[in-house]
């Protein structure tokens, strides 16, 4: 497969099952406000999956629409990073996971929006504003939860301790991102990361919570396909109208 | 379909006779289509009535978010996914737009949700019904919100202010509601035998279910009349039900489905539908709590008040603190 | 000390708008996340629009009763209204 079709259905399924997995809260929030924040950020990251589906689509010229490629792929061929397959969880989990995601987003986005690849770049700018904002939101809540109750502060660490070793994975770059590096396509690993843990950081502190070790032990595989076992789940909810009824429209 | 069933607390509709100067007062405002607001004046009975009504009406759109979350994971295109997290979206709005409008008349919204969760307050019959296909998204956006904005339009010309100004906001997003799941029908209809069947089955499962959201005739009722007189019913149950079923059987004949009604005929004198005998026992029963989903639209209700309290609790907390060292 | 959220009316100033509008209420702990959610909650329409967040029970209003003593002399001053001075059909934009 092309490297930047690669790249692209990363940013894409990445987009995609976090965007999956907030929906399941719908409904479900602990406040009504809240519920509506979370759904909000669910539709913004579904509105940039597809955005970046549309791309790889149009440079694959298989033919391949982007029902196709939600639809239709198996777990293998899958390229989202392990974090955002992890539970839902509490309400704790589910937040941590989305500052951990968030901060690196941010970071990218603002890259991306460099990026020597004009449509790449355009992406990037419509979806900065949204990922700013997410990242606000969600940094802030972590302080507020860390800087909470007893009992939010220890659930929060908790989850803080137990996403950590998936948070490493989006620095941890192959083939493709190294293409895309060489190419002015996509900001560098190293730089990302350090901008990341500044930031996660700044927060973890001003949520009085302990940030884990930078360089402990991290998981990988999710961009090559190789998944935990929570995503086959998740993709024979997501996807069984379609297997069920192949070739419908709807 | 909030108005029905709601107790006034009052035995007969109030004369002139019956009424205190201050009430006589109050009633001339609304005969004069004057709009009351949160500070003025109001009898208790009104306030009372309101309360019960908007927070049922607000009860309902928490509620309804479920049976539709129930299939945002399972839409089967991204479009349609994105539709329609956007409207169960909508709904958690209009449901914070009614809590506020509630709110204005002395009760607090924790007090109502604990209403809710005790069993005691209300909702609208029609969300304790699964939602079993994708085709049911369709049909709900179709037969439910269109009957909800049937409703809803004459509410947005009621008495109390801050309850018309809610309904307006809700309306101006509701009829993108219905469409789009008339959207969802049309493709089903247009489709495979099998999405065809799928669009037919979802259509005789909710038929009957939406011509019950109504409520029973009320003809006869005295909760009914008081509340026409304060202008917070504007039309009768049945005058509504009409309105819907005279709308809706074009829209399935255009469709080619069938309603599920064999009584089902047009009237040329009267200009109207009839259609057949309505089992109120159902009704009943599943205002009751008898209905195949009361209980799990509760619990999980009860369930996501329970599991958030720790999170609402460190916001407080958070807050506390840092207005307590600014 | 009470554990609800506090009430919070919101008022929006649209993009395009002259003044702030009432709009609503929500609930939230503080001022910074009445904001924030306000803006999910009022804005998903909407892009750049100014948003002012007022806690409900600070909030000081005129009483009904006093509408005669507070309004009465605006309404007598009809000339103070467009409407008062009727225009020739032939002259727009007044």
């Amino acid at each position: 497969m092309d490297h930047k079709v690669n790249y692209l259905l990363r940013l894409g399924d990445n987009a995609l099952i976090l965007s999956q997995q907030l929906s399941q809260w719908c409904g479900k929030g602990p406040a009504l406000e809240e519920d509506m924040a979370l759904t909000n950020v669910a539709l913004d990251l579904l509105g940039q999956t597809r955005l970046w589906y549309e791309y790889a689509s149009e440079l694959e010229g298989a033919g391949r629409d982007e029902d196709a490629l939600a639809y239709l792929r198996d777990a293998h061929d899958f390229k989202n990073c392990l974090l955002l397959e992890q539970p839902n969880g509490n309400y704790a989990d589910t937040l941590v996971r989305q500052f951990y995601f968030d901060t690196w987003h941010y970071f990218l986005i603002d890259g991306l929006t460099r990026s020597s690849d004009a449509r790449i770049a355009a992406i990037a700018e419509k979806s900065l504003k949204e990922v700013t904002y997410h990242l606000r939101r969600s940094g802030d809540l972590i302080v507020r939860l860390g800087d909470g109750t007893e009992l939010s502060h220890a659930r929060t660490q908790a989850a803080v301790d137990a996403l950590w070793m998936y948070s490493g994975e989006v620095f941890a770059y192959d083939a493709v991102d190294e293409a895309m590096v060489a190419a002015g396509v996509a900001p560098d690993a190293a730089e990302l990361r350090a901008q990341w843990l500044a930031h996660v950081a700044e927060i973890l502190a001003e949520a009085t919570l302990t940030m884990p070790p930078a360089d402990a032990w991290m998981q990988k595989g999710g961009k090559q396909g190789r998944h935990s076992e929570h995503l086959g789940y998740i993709l024979a909810e997501m996807q069984f109208l379609q297997r069920a009824y192949p070739g419908a429209v709807w | 379909m909030y108005a029905q069933l709601v107790d006034t607390g009052l035995k007969q509709v109030l004369t002139a006779a019956d009424m205190s100067a201050d009430e006589q007062a109050f009633q001339a405002r609304i005969d004069d289509g004057i709009r009351i607001e949160a500070k003025d004046w109001m009898p208790e009975a009104y306030r009372k009535t309101l309360i019960r009504q908007i927070s049922q009406h607000a009860h309902s759109e928490i509620v309804g978010q479920l049976p539709e979350g129930n299939w945002v994971t399972r839409a089967p295109t991204l479009k349609r996914k994105s539709i329609l997290l956007a409207k169960i979206q909508d709904e958690a709005g209009h449901g914070l737009y009614l809590y506020s409008a509630a709110e204005t008349l002395g009760v607090s919204r924790d007090e109502l949700l604990a209403a809710l969760h005790s069993g005691k307050a209300k909702y609208s019959s029609i969300f304790n019904y699964p939602t079993l296909s994708w085709a049911d998204m369709g049909a709900i956006g179709w037969l439910v919100d269109g009957s909800a904005i049937i409703n809803q339009i004459p509410l947005c010309r009621c008495s109390y202010g801050p309850y018309a100004r809610a309904m307006i906001r809700v309306c101006k997003e509701e009829s993108f509601h219905a469409r789009q799941g008339y959207d969802i029908m049309l493709a089903l209809a247009r489709g495979t035998p099998a999405q065809k069947a799928m669009a037919q089955d979802a259509l005789n499962r909710w038929w009957w279910p939406s011509l019950m959201m109504f409520g029973p005739s009320d003809a006869e009722s005295v909760n009914s009349a008081q509340s026409a007189q304060w202008r917070i019913k504007l039309f009768s149950n049945d005058e509504l039900r009409q309105r819907m079923v005279d709308q809706t059987v074009p829209q399935a004949e255009y469709l080619g489905l069938t309603v599920p009604d064999p009584d089902l005929r047009w009237n040329a004198d009267t200009g109207h539908y009839e259609f057949g005998a309505i089992d109120w026992a159902e009704f009943h029963n599943v205002l009751k709590g008898n209905g195949p989903c009361n209980r799990e639209r509760l619990q999980t209700r009860v369930k996501a008040w329970d599991d958030g309290e720790w999170f609402r609790d460190a916001l407080v907390a958070h807050a506390d603190k840092h207005r307590a060292a600014a | 000390m009470s554990k609800e959220w506090p009430l919070w009316e919101i008022f929006i100033r649209s993009q395009h708008g002259l003044a702030h509008k009432h709009v609503g209420s929500l609930h939230a702990p503080d001022a910074a996340m009445a904001v924030n959610n306000a803006r999910d909650v009022y804005t998903r329409r909407n892009e750049g629009v100014s948003i002012w967040v007022v806690r409900a029970a600070d909030i000081v209003a005129s009483s009904p009763a006093d509408k005669g003593a507070l309004f009465e002399p605006s309404n007598s001053k009809v000339y103070r209204h467009p409407t008062f001075f009727p225009m020739p059909e032939e002259v727009k934009n007044l």
